[in-house]
């Protein structure tokens, strides 16, 4: 019960900050857009090119949103030593982790949950019955990113480049969740059958589960003294 | 000053002989491909590289868990060089292939799996060395790059497989052909695997003797 007070305290904290500032979302939402925006110009208006390639712009949009995002989490806890005064607090650290990731999935979902329906009329794309698998693939992909993110991010603002670091660092890496979202996605929105769509959700859980556990175990390193 | 150590000294002998060896059996005693020509010849190099390469990331993620674990300068050095020498193969490889791949597939590229993975291979462990350096504090350094390490290897085996579940999807040039290899092929094959492993071994021992000096000349500076 304590531990869940306390797991609440600390997300609880970020999305006050957050909501009081808007400084991350903002930031975040006007650049998905234009992302979104710039890869227009890559096709013909109206072109099929542009309905298939669709899935692909959603989630570079999302990844490099998210990566604008992930870069100021820890970043701002550098102001002021707030790190120092998290790590006071007689929380353990794999709680501190944990609630960081929470907050940054609602944080990049929350863009994600504005910007798609953008996305949708500028795209002209049918979602139909698919939107609960679709909600669940936006999830998965977003879960994995944020976990690796979280801990890399921690990583990067400790760096003299700070938001340099954190998407080469982050990218390579975040390979697999990328392919697995952007496949599930445009599988999904083709209307490919589910039996197509399962092999990369699969992966995406099995990419969550495992980083998770693995950033779980190697966080406390990362945010010492 | 002391001189180099005679087991060091005995290393390179051994293996600038190896490496010879391995150039002859490649270069001359093994038959030329049929249908390749003597193009093929580079997989004896290229091959050997990429093995090591692969050796050497292991041995960094094993030496960066080693690492946190006991909090010992020695694993880092030993992770730091070992990276090190890492980047050194894999970029022999991704230089080395599309020279083979030029004249046999007509490209120098193909998003292949494997050429895929070796790339971002080469991508995470460069990051790799840009955390070690870019953290003004060394000892932090060595952490982050640790838990960078151990993240990176784990990464390998799942970026493989998601490329090659994509790339199955959809038709891709085959690697090699899958045929069997002459056993003089595969004699300089596994001579050239093996003196590639003991120029890695040798390499790793200099590089780990340059930075314990390099840590003891730091230790002394921070001392006066």
């Amino acid at each position: 019960m304590q531990t869940l007070t306390q797991f609440y305290t600390i997300l609880h904290k970020d999305l006050l900050q957050e909501l009081r500032s808007k400084e991350i979302i903002t930031a975040m939402l006007v650049f998905s857009l234009t992302v979104v925006v710039i890869f227009n110009f890559v096709f013909d208006p109206g072109s099929a090119e542009m309905r298939t390639t669709a899935p692909g712009i959603l989630w570079v949009a999302f990844i490099f949103a998210g990566n604008l995002g992930l870069s100021r989490a820890f970043a701002r806890e550098q102001e002021n030593s707030m790190m120092q005064g998290l790590l006071l607090c007689p929380v353990d650290r794999s709680l501190l982790f944990t609630a960081k990731v929470i907050g940054n999935i609602l944080f990049i979902g929350l863009v994600e949950i504005i910007t798609l329906p953008v996305m949708i009329i500028f795209f002209d794309l049918a979602v139909g019955r698919a939107w609960p698998l679709l909600l669940a693939i936006l999830f998965l992909g977003t879960a994995g990113f944020a976990t690796v993110g979280t801990i890399f991010s921690a990583i990067s603002a400790n760096t003299r480049s700070r938001e340099v670091m954190l998407p080469i660092m982050l990218f390579p890496v975040t390979v697999p969740i990328i392919l697995a979202a952007i496949k599930s996605t445009s599988y999904l929105l083709a209307g490919r059958e589910t039996a197509d769509i399962w092999p990369w959700l699969r992966l995406l859980i099995g990419f969550d589960v495992l980083y998770f556990f693995v950033c779980f175990l190697l966080y406390e390193y990362v945010v010492e003294e | 000053m002391k001189s180099i150590k005679p087991l060091y000294l005995a290393l390179a002998v051994l293996t600038f002989l190896l490496i010879e060896g391995a150039l002859y059996m490649a270069l001359l005693q093994a038959p030329t491909e049929r249908t390749m020509g003597d193009v093929q010849r580079i997989f004896y190099f290229h091959v050997p590289s990429a093995w090591v390469s692969f050796l050497a990331f292991f041995i960094v993620c094993i030496a960066s868990i080693a690492f946190l674990r006991t909090g010992k300068a020695q694993w880092d050095r030993l992770a730091a060089s070992s990276a090190e020498i890492g980047i050194l193969f894999i970029t022999l490889v991704l230089l080395t292939g599309p020279l083979w791949a030029k004249p046999v597939w007509n490209v120098y590229w193909t998003w292949d799996a494997r050429l895929t993975t070796s790339l971002i291979l080469w991508l995470i462990y460069i990051a790799y060395m840009m955390v070690r350096r870019y953290t003004s504090d060394p000892e932090r350094g060595a952490k982050f790059a640790a838990v960078f390490g151990i993240i990176g290897f784990l990464d390998v085996p799942i970026v493989y497989m998601s490329i090659r579940w994509w790339r199955t999807l959809h038709p891709a040039p085959v690697i090699g052909g899958g045929g069997g290899l002459a056993p003089e092929m595969k004699q300089a094959l596994f001579f050239s695997l093996f003196a590639f492993t003991v120029l890695y071994i040798t390499l790793l021992l200099l590089s780990l003797r340059i930075r314990s000096v390099e840590d003891k000349i730091q230790a002394l500076k921070n001392k006066s």
